[in-house]
């Protein structure tokens, strides 16, 4: 199983994609490690969530290949565990956080009649993953906004994915509960590749060791090159950091 | 209450009012369910037109021309049908302007029901009944053809509960877990639909309108569960359409338009109330 180790989590080989005529990623080469905790980082419209939904495949990728442990992302979707902005859903809907976990378990059952008591017990060892198995039967409507990222995180983790992929987690959260949630993350970094979008890289450099920067294309630091006075700037306001589409590949500059 | 009660006993026609209503209120409170949590209310108000053009034209083919097997029920069904292919394909090919397919759907029915309504002989009568329905003129095969809806309903929802949950809730996780969305999205079309038809044919298409979102909406306020939401909804819009009944009957008021106004009452005082309170707790 060893050669298995250097599959790479996320594969991207010289990938396109444009909305339209309007460029959005343009030649993108990037390896996340089997194992890594990564952000992606960069400007609102800079292609960020982009580059998580061709993960995803959501999208296809205009021109190159995306490949998933290997795999084409569709044909790997079961190994990813996804957690979506919670602001998206629906704040009315009538589920309890038990039922919204649930749902993380359709991919491992046929899709008719109700869940088996396996499928209940996975789903109550993510929440317990997550500390959150004393929100079980709490309606997700009542949950403060750390709360519903938690069980948003267990329903990702009923699946048991091998690769989490997370949109903005700790966005419109309070620095204490951020702080929580990228203790959980680490935790469960032991036990699969972690990678997060956020538009904050000041909170972000604080916590992961790997940031991808993307602005149209794409670039890798380790965090510690982001720290300091850059991550002020850049953090400041997006519209001071201009990421020059004209550098070769590897040149990437803050300035 | 003791009249209505006694008039129960003595007419056939307003025991079938009484187990209409009640029959209807069961897939309401199922298929209301969904519609008002995934948001599509605005879709059965379009299909229950739609059904309304579907309807003018048997009634116009069957009158008029003298196509005696043709039952407006067909011309509702094939109605139904087409506005669900029309609507699951405006939102798979165009997105952005789904809502403007919706409203032209609607208007374009109801313009054609008019229409051969209009020009059918005798049938000025009708286009009201359509309209408002009058559910103390149920005929007795309506009630068969309620209890087919239910079970269809109750056995969709049954099997497909959690899929039909997480398409609902999250569209985009469920594709995400292998949940064939496409399929159950147009399932959810396909059960809005058949709904949707049979209560224009029974209680008219407003009355249809309003029972698959006033008692729901009601529901959804005292549910923490889907589930919960269904059985609620289908509690409440049976108390409505009997109370309706009996109140239209002891006043001699169109049941169909007591019942609506009724559900609406309730849906404004409970939102209201619960307005108010969340005001209060800030």
């Amino acid at each position: 199983m060893s050669g298995q180790k250097r599959v790479p989590a996320a594969c991207f080989r010289n990938v396109d994609f444009r909305y339209g005529r309007h460029d959005v990623l343009r030649g993108v080469d990037l390896d996340i490690e089997d194992g890594a905790f990564v952000s992606i980082v960069g400007p609102n419209g800079g292609g960020k969530t982009t580059l998580l939904r061709l993960m995803l495949g959501l999208l296809q990728p205009v021109r190159g290949e995306v490949r998933i442990f290997g795999q084409p992302p569709r044909a790997a979707v079961r190994s990813i565990g996804y957690m979506p902005q919670h602001t998206n859903l629906d704040p009315m809907f009538p589920v309890t956080a038990l039922d919204v976990t649930l749902m993380g378990r359709l991919g491992q059952r046929r899709h008719f009649g109700p869940y088996a008591r396996a499928d209940r017990r996975a789903a109550r060892a993510a929440l317990a993953d997550c500390e959150a198995e004393n929100l079980a039967d709490r309606p997700f409507a009542d949950l403060s906004g750390g709360q519903r990222q938690r069980v948003l995180i267990a329903r990702a983790l009923a699946g048991e994915p091998r690769l989490l992929l997370l949109d903005e987690p700790t966005a419109s959260l309070d620095p204490g509960v951020q702080d929580d949630l990228y203790d959980l993350l680490h935790l469960l970094n032991e036990r699969m590749t972690v990678v997060l979008v956020s538009h904050d890289v000041a909170v972000v450099s604080r916590h992961v060791r790997q940031v991808i920067c993307v602005n149209v294309e794409v670039a890798q630091h380790p965090s510690e090159a982001l720290s300091g006075e850059l991550a002020q700037l850049f953090s400041s306001g997006a519209r001071l950091v201009r990421h020059d589409h004209h550098t070769g590949p590897g040149e990437h500059r803050h300035d | 209450m003791t009249e209505f009660l006694q008039a129960l006993g003595d007419f056939a026609f307003l025991r079938r009012a009484l187990f209409a209503g009640l029959l209807a209120s069961v897939a309401c409170g199922v298929v209301g369910t969904y519609v008002v949590t995934r948001r599509i209310t605005a879709i059965v108000g379009s299909l229950s037109h739609a059904v309304l053009g579907g309807m003018g034209i048997a009634y116009w083919l069957a009158v008029g021309k003298g196509w005696t097997w043709l039952h407006p029920l067909h011309g509702a069904l094939a109605a139904a049908v087409l506005g669900a292919v029309i609507l699951g394909l405006a939102r798979a090919r165009m997105r952005e302007r789904e809502d403007t397919v919706i409203s032209a759907l609607w208007a374009v029915g109801m313009a054609v029901g008019i229409l051969f309504l209009f020009q059918t002989p005798g049938t000025k009568a009708d286009l009201m009944t359509y309209l408002f329905g009058n559910i103390a003129m149920v005929d007795p095969g309506a009630l068969p053809l309620l209890i087919g809806l239910d079970l269809a309903v109750l056995l969709a929802a049954f099997l497909f509960y959690n899929p039909l949950l997480a398409v609902c809730f999250d569209e985009e996780f469920a594709r995400l877990r292998g949940v064939n969305v496409e399929f159950f999205y147009t399932l959810l079309l396909m059960l809005a639909a058949l709904t949707v038809v049979t209560l224009v044919y029974v209680v008219g298409v407003v009355m249809a309108i309003a029972l698959v979102t006033l008692p729901v909406s009601v529901a959804g306020r005292f549910s923490a569960r889907l589930w919960q939401m269904m059985v609620l909804a289908a509690i409440l819009s049976g108390t409505f359409t009997t109370a309706g009944l009996a109140l239209g009957y002891g006043a001699d008021l169109p049941a169909g338009a007591v019942t609506i106004l009724l559900a609406a009452a309730v849906f404004i005082v409970v939102h209201a109330t619960a307005a108010l309170i969340r005001r209060r707790s800030r």
